[in-house]
């Protein structure tokens, strides 16, 4: 029901204005959305809605919702509760009749509410998220019915906009905002937001000590040209893209993606504007760079969806694994971009959000076209050339390009993605042959394997990449089958290894159409010997007759460089192209109708001129009329700062997500981001610079029962460090923190034994020199073992995509901040900072808790910390084997060291240390 | 009025996010500060605080408190162990009729394999008179104590989905564990240990790594926590070297004064929960490392199980179940790795490694159930042990070529499990294998009918037990799953 707000004639009477809610049955009119949908969501949609409609009822849809049922009564009659079946059962005293079935029945008000709407025309209406995002007007702090002033100080308190909002919330709430956080904290909370490192000694001084106006403004300045502030965004991001230096499943061998976490911290630092950044991750591979062919930034974009997993376990199929990755795109897809749990629609429409069944594939035959299909080697990847090979592969092209500019970009896409080309797992097996491990065709000696239909027309070369142990293999290629004609004839060079490739180029002579390539080896020497081949591609020759011979050997060459490789996005066509399938109830081998890309029509269709593959889905998704992206996105940076976002289900904004709590200032700043170019660093500012975000966070027994989880924000946000910061913070302040960007992931110390994979003799080898004291970021991340104290301190697996921490207190965590060695390692080289500090060791303390929250430490702290330092002192001097043992990086074994180090533990594990506050 | 339905409201569907629960959890421990609820639950929830949390209580008397999960990681053949073939031996050495292969996707077979009869030397044990081989001599005394269900099948051939599907309902990563399951719905009746702990043997960790054991979608706090038996028995509950226990205490002191002042400056609850839970983990310092010590264990019981204390095996990790067990862990979940007898090297043999992880785990899983017994812990304590399926009646043949050894392929649709204790028939064998165990035929039951049957016994109807994330209500029996009555007692 509407609320009505009656302003009391009062407030006409100059007296303070007084504010009534009133809500009656009979007077205004009922909301879809607000008032009935959520009651069809908690008692009717489970069995008359996605997965069910019983009775042939449905809910989910508009043009569902008023045709009849199968009884051929109609559930819902615009305008006539009376006659709606809906209301008929709802109001049934007989058991077998009364809805819900199975359940209590409906509450007074529900019933009242929903006869009211139907009577008023029963109304459908799109879910606010669904909606196009509209500029909302601004609340002016003073209205018409408190100009006289009364309520305080808001406007003199209100900074910008945000603040608006705010306040118009808080109003309504009977709650009021807090003053402005001490300058330290705020510049602590600042730099721990915005580079998730602490600010150091000189800055919160330089802070403190400028009087100008712009101070505050300054510093934010200051901290988002941080190199600090892309590696503390990209942290967020490697969640959502589910980043890890593993493949994941049973094997969970290493993976080298590294690259793109690269690609995301320097995306964050140019402030790329994040409508380009998420058109490079989706659709990278379909841009064009400079010359026509992507960048390798756009390509390794790309492997934001290349971080799904990959299956290298014997004996499971490709196929399943290939899809099982696609599906977890499309869902990421919509987590990460629209808020939305698209998951449920992979099996049946989706029970509370109108989405139909068919639509998840439609939407799938956007993704389901890349080249990359559960390979072990994960190609397709983007080959990274040294400089010289580099500069060898683009003197390549342009020679090429004089004689024939669409050969010139073949060879130079084959250079740098290996595309396209045929995996062996298509191959079909004869005599003697096996899809080993059901990844790669394998044939011995008297065995014949057959490839798939190819078109040979024009193609002069068969590359092909195989491996063997043994000397003395011979291969024959025939097409079709041995009765047809013989093409080529090879010895296959011995590599010590079947899985140890040689790159080859065969001649062929020309043929023309489609043959299917049947392949027969000879290898006496070595009878049981695998040939196993990994892929073969059809290309044409070199033009430039000797000096294109020349040429080609270069291109083989250059092929067969050993080279770092990152997986990336590479789209099928002609024989590659794949086409979509519907599968029932989202299982894979039961294929149903075939489909082509579209989105939702919820959504209506793409917009005209956008094509119909990844980039215009990329494009669209980017859109300004996208009614999703931008406030999912503007809301994953507000959750970051405030610790809850306005709408706290970051996952899902659909019906069955959390309602936002301030719907107007999320589409504020949504608009606020498109409009300024999608810029996060502007995004971000706005947000920082409001008296909303500085306020102290500071809370009352009164104002904590008001509002438990601040959702309203009377209070600045006091939220524990994220599990990266926890760590960054203890090596920054105790100085042992490196600030080497970018590169391999490394590994610092961890407990022995957490590896103990089967199948795979990889090993935790702990990283040497300042490698073991990179930001947490660069952690090598197995999805099987994750690094322990990361997940201690709530980071996911990364195997999904997941869009929320979901913050734990637990005595696990206070185990790590207090044993770990890497914590100890920390306090010890805090307390040589401490203990340069000061002349006596009260000053050396106070300078210890200075150094970690940036106050001034209160007497009544000072003294625990006193005590507890002199007791350990007392201790330490007793008893000089135990002080050796407990001091183990220090150079001075001395009980003041040892007393110091155990004050820095005590000091690390504080409240205020470990909270944003 | 009607703003207090709209809030109403609100809260309702504030329950159903994740962050909520948490508070709540967070909430019953405040009002018992300093006994620390959160770890691996919180506390039975009390009627009156379970507000919008779905299924969080029993919905009936449990018939077990307790759970011990025996995984043996790899998949033990149920033809050399428990489900005898005598029709098998009749074939072995014969090629495999076409019919059993065709439309069947092996792991690992290729081509036409052999059919290898049983190696085990079979015989009937008991009053119930079940059949079990020689090579588990001491489980075959107490089949009187057992439940074999012999009809189990499963959907995924491979170790690490079967293990996921067995242990989070889902063959795909992400779900939480039967154990999350079980704190998260009973929570933890002690307050100085986690209530779902993990223990390995075998040299490696399952297949499908600790996602076997994670909390999935729910809050960490559910998670299983590993004990080790080498280094740290949990990750850092070592004070550090040099410092004394009393030392420890007074840090842990003085960070909670320190916190204590905290809190009546600043005002935030969580700093409170802080405070407990640094308490927690001070008591855990002891606790755990004297619960994983079993040297003050009298030496026949060490001799029962065939430990000697400071060596970690399998054998160990029986002891440490039962000690756990009597410290009123909920769910304690074994791990032995090395059950994968496909005949390719000698350990996974299944006339040499088989009888080799056989002989090491026997006495102790039999020591294991005689020792709850003693000890009148069986009677509440839910035992269950079990690979993640089964193994064919042909004998493996990799790549289409004849291995050295015999070994059998990952199978699917028929192997065998046992359980004792709370709330079962005794002495029963349930579900029946065709001549040459190749199907399940009679009384089937599939991983998700065990797990429905297994919450049903903790006291949960499975298909209410759930937890809403991502706009579904989730539970760890997916959308399957029928209570086995037949074993119930």
């Amino acid at each position: 029901m509407k609320r009505i707000l009656i302003n009391s004639v009062l407030a006409g009477l100059g007296l303070i204005g007084v504010f009534y809610w009133i809500g009656t049955e009979t007077s205004g009119s009922v909301d879809y959305n607000a008032d009935v949908k959520p009651i069809l969501n908690k008692h009717c949609i489970g069995c008359h809605g996605g997965v069910k409609k019983a009775g042939n009822i449905s809910f989910l849809f508009e043009e569902e919702m008023y045709r009849p049922g199968k009884s051929g009564k109609r559930a819902v009659i615009k305008g006539d509760a009376e006659h709606s079946e809906m209301m008929r059962r709802i109001l049934s005293d007989d058991p077998d009749e009364r809805m819900p079935k199975d359940g209590p029945a409906l509450a007074g008000a529900d019933i009242a509410t929903l006869k009211k709407w139907i009577d008023e025309g029963a109304n459908w209406g799109l879910h606010w998220a669904y909606k196009k995002i509209e500029e909302p007007e601004v609340p002016p702090i003073r209205r018409w019915n408190n100009l006289f002033g009364l309520l305080g100080d808001e406007d003199e308190w209100a900074r910008n906009e945000i603040d608006h909002f705010v306040i118009d919330k808080l109003k309504g709430k009977g709650l009021a905002h807090s003053p402005e956080a001490d300058p330290r904290t705020l510049i602590r909370r600042l730099s721990l937001d915005l580079t998730g490192l602490p600010p150091t000694p000189e800055q919160v001084q330089a802070f403190v000590n400028d009087p100008s106006p712009e101070a505050y403004e300054k510093a934010v300045d200051r901290l988002l040209a941080d190199p600090g502030y892309g590696e503390r965004w990209a942290a967020m991001w490697m969640d959502l893209a589910r980043y890890a230096d593993t493949k994941g499943y049973e094997r969970d061998p290493a993976r080298t993606i590294w690259k793109y976490r690269d690609y995301v911290i320097s995306s964050f630092n140019h402030d790329k504007p994040f409508n380009r950044f998420t058109v490079e991750q989706l659709a990278g591979d379909l841009l064009k760079g400079p010359g026509g062919f992507p960048t390798n930034e756009q390509l390794v974009a790309t492997a934001f969806h290349r971080n799904t997993m990959n299956n290298d376990e014997g004996g499971t199929e490709d196929e399943e694994f290939r899809v099982a990755a696609i599906i977890d795109r499309v869902n990421a897809t919509w987590e990460v971009w629209q808020g939305t749990t698209f998951g449920c629609v992979q099996c049946h429409s989706h029970t509370y959000d109108p989405i139909r069944h068919d639509e998840y594939y439609r939407y799938m035959a956007f993704f389901n076209n890349t080249r990359d299909e559960d390979v072990t080697t994960e190609t397709p990847t983007l080959r990274h050339y040294e400089t010289g090979d580099s500069l060898a592969v683009e003197s390549l092209r342009s020679w090429l390009s004089r004689y024939d500019p669409v050969k010139a970009e073949s060879v130079y896409r084959f250079l740098k993605v290996t595309e396209p080309k045929i995996n062996s797992h298509d191959f079909r097996i004869g005599a003697r042959s096996a899809l080993l491990d059901s990844k790669y065709m394998g044939v011995q000696d008297k065995g014949t394997a057959f490839g798939p239909d190819m078109d040979f027309t024009g193609k002069t070369r068969m590359l092909l990449a195989i491996g063997t142990a043994k000397k003395g293999a011979q291969m024959a290629f025939y097409t079709d089958s041995t009765r047809a004609r013989k093409v080529a004839e090879i010895a296959v060079p011995e590599r010590g290894s079947p899985w140890r490739d040689s790159i080859l180029v065969i001649n062929l002579p020309r043929l023309s159409g489609k043959h299917s390539l049947f392949m027969t080896v000879r290898h006496p020497t070595a009878p049981d010997d695998w040939v196993v081949i990994k892929w073969v591609a059809l290309q044409d020759d070199f033009p430039g007759g000797d000096e294109g011979l020349e040429k080609e050997k270069t291109y083989v060459q250059l092929l067969s460089r050993k080279v770092l490789n990152t997986p990336v996005f590479w789209e099928g066509e002609g024989e590659t192209f794949r086409k979509t399938h519907i599968f029932e109830r989202g299982n894979w081998l039961v294929k149903g109708q075939e489909v082509t890309p579209a989105i939702p029509g919820l959504f209506g269709k793409l917009p005209k001129g956008l094509p119909a593959n990844r980039l215009g889905l990329a494009e669209w998704m980017v859109a300004r009329d996208n009614p999703l992206t931008a406030r999912v996105a503007v809301n994953r940076f507000w959750e970051q700062l405030f610790g809850l976002g306005i709408v706290e289900t970051l996952e899902d904004f659909g019906s069955q997500g959390a309602p936002p709590s301030h719907p107007e200032l999320l589409d504020w700043l949504a608009v606020k981001f498109m409009d300024e170019g999608w810029s996060t660093k502007k995004l971000l500012k706005t947000i920082v610079m409001s008296a909303t975000y500085r306020q102290s966070s500071a809370t009352t027994p009164e104002k904590t029962a008001g509002d438990p989880e601040n959702r309203w924000l009377a209070r600045g946000p006091r939220v524990r460090l994220g599990a990266e910061q926890v760590r960054d913070q203890a090596l920054a302040a105790s100085g042992l923190l490196s600030k080497k960007m970018f590169g391999p992931s490394v590994m610092p110390p961890q407990p022995e034994g957490i590896w103990l994979s089967p199948y795979n003799g990889d090993k935790w080898v702990v990283s040497q020199g300042e490698d073991r004291y990179r930001r947490a970021l660069y952690t090598y991340w197995k999805r099987t073992s994750p690094y322990p104290s990361m997940t201690t301190f709530d980071a996911p697996s990364r195997e999904f995509c997941q869009s929320r921490r979901i913050r734990t207190n637990t005595p696990l965590q206070a185990l790590v901040t207090l044993n770990d060695p890497v914590y100890l390692e920390a306090a010890e080289k805090m307390a040589d900072r401490m203990s340069e500090k000061g002349k006596s060791i009260e000053e050396q303390l106070a300078w210890g808790y200075y150094l970690l929250t940036y106050r001034e430490i209160s007497p009544r702290k000072l003294a625990v910390l006193s005590k507890v330092y002199q007791d350990a002192f007392t201790e330490f001097k007793s008893d000089t084997t135990q002080l050796k043992e407990f001091l183990v990086n220090s150079q001075k074994k001395i009980p003041a060291q040892a007393a110091m180090t155990l004050t820095a533990n005590v000091l690390l594990n504080l409240d205020e240390v470990i909270t944003k506050e | 009025m009607e703003k207090l339905i709209k809030e109403l409201e609100y809260r309702q569907t504030e329950h159903v996010t994740r962050r909520n629960f948490l508070q709540w959890a967070g909430a019953t421990s405040l009002g018992a500060i300093g006994l620390g609820h959160l770890l691996g639950g919180c506390g039975r929830p009390q009627a009156a605080d379970a507000a919008g949390v779905a299924g969080n209580i029993p919905q009936f008397t449990p018939r077990a408190k307790r759970v011990i999960y025996i995984h043996m990681a790899g998949a033990p053949s149920q033809l050399e162990l428990f489900d005898f073939k005598p029709e098998l031996a009749k074939y072995h050495g014969a090629d495999c009729p076409a019919e059993l292969l065709e439309g069947k996707k092996f792991a690992f077979i290729q081509g036409v394999p052999k059919m290898l009869g049983p190696q085990g030397q079979f015989r009937q044990y008991g009053q119930s008179g079940a059949w079990v081989s020689d090579y588990v001599p001491h489980i075959s005394t107490l089949v009187d104590e057992l439940t074999f269900v012999k009809s189990m099948h499963t959907d995924q051939f491979n170790h690490a989905p079967a293990q996921l599907l067995m242990h989070t309902g889902s063959a795909r990563l992400g779900r939480p564990s039967l154990g999350s399951w079980a704190v998260y719905g009973l929570g933890s009746e002690n307050q100085n240990l986690p209530g779902f702990i993990v223990l390995t043997s075998g040299g490696k960790q399952p297949d499908a790594g600790k996602s076997i054991w994670g909390s999935g979608f729910l809050p960490t706090v559910y998670q299983g926590v590993q004990c080790r038996t080498g280094g740290d028995p949990v990750l850092y509950v070592s004070d550090p070297s040099g410092m004394k226990r009393s030392m420890r205490q007074k840090t842990i002191e003085a960070i909670n004064e320190i916190n204590r002042k905290t809190y009546e400056e600043v005002g935030d609850p969580e700093i409170l929960t802080r405070i407990s839970q640094y308490e927690m983990a001070f008591r855990m310092q002891m606790s755990v490392p004297e619960v994983m010590d079993v040297s003050k264990e009298p030496q026949y019981i060490l001799d029962m199980y065939g430990v000697k204390p400071g060596e970690g095996s399998f054998a160990m990790n029986c002891l440490l179940a039962r000690k756990l067990i009597e410290n009123d862990v909920r769910f304690v979940q074994l791990f032995d790795w090395g059950w994968d007898s496909h005949g390719t090297s000698p350990d996974g043999a299944i006339e040499i490694g088989l009888r080799k992880k056989c002989r090491e785990s026997d006495q102790a899983t039999a020591a294991l159930l005689k020792d709850l017994k003693m000890r009148g812990l069986l009677e509440d304590t839910l035992v269950i042990w079990a690979g993640e399926f089964g193994r064919t009646p042909m004998q493996e043949n990799r790549n289409g070529i004849v291995l050295p050894f015999m070994g059998r392929d990952h199978h699917l649709d028929a192997f065998t499990i046992w359980m004792a204790g709370g709330g079962l028939k005794k002495g029963l064998s349930y579900g029946e294998t065709d001549d040459i165990g190749y199907y399940a035929v009679k009384d089937k039951v599939h991983v998700h009918d065990l797990q429905a049957t297994i919450l049903h016994l903790l006291g949960f109807d499975h298909e209410k037990f759930t937890y809403p994330f991502q706009g579904r209500n989730f539970r760890l029996t997916d959308t399957e799953g029928h209570v086995v009555k037949g074993i119930l007692a």
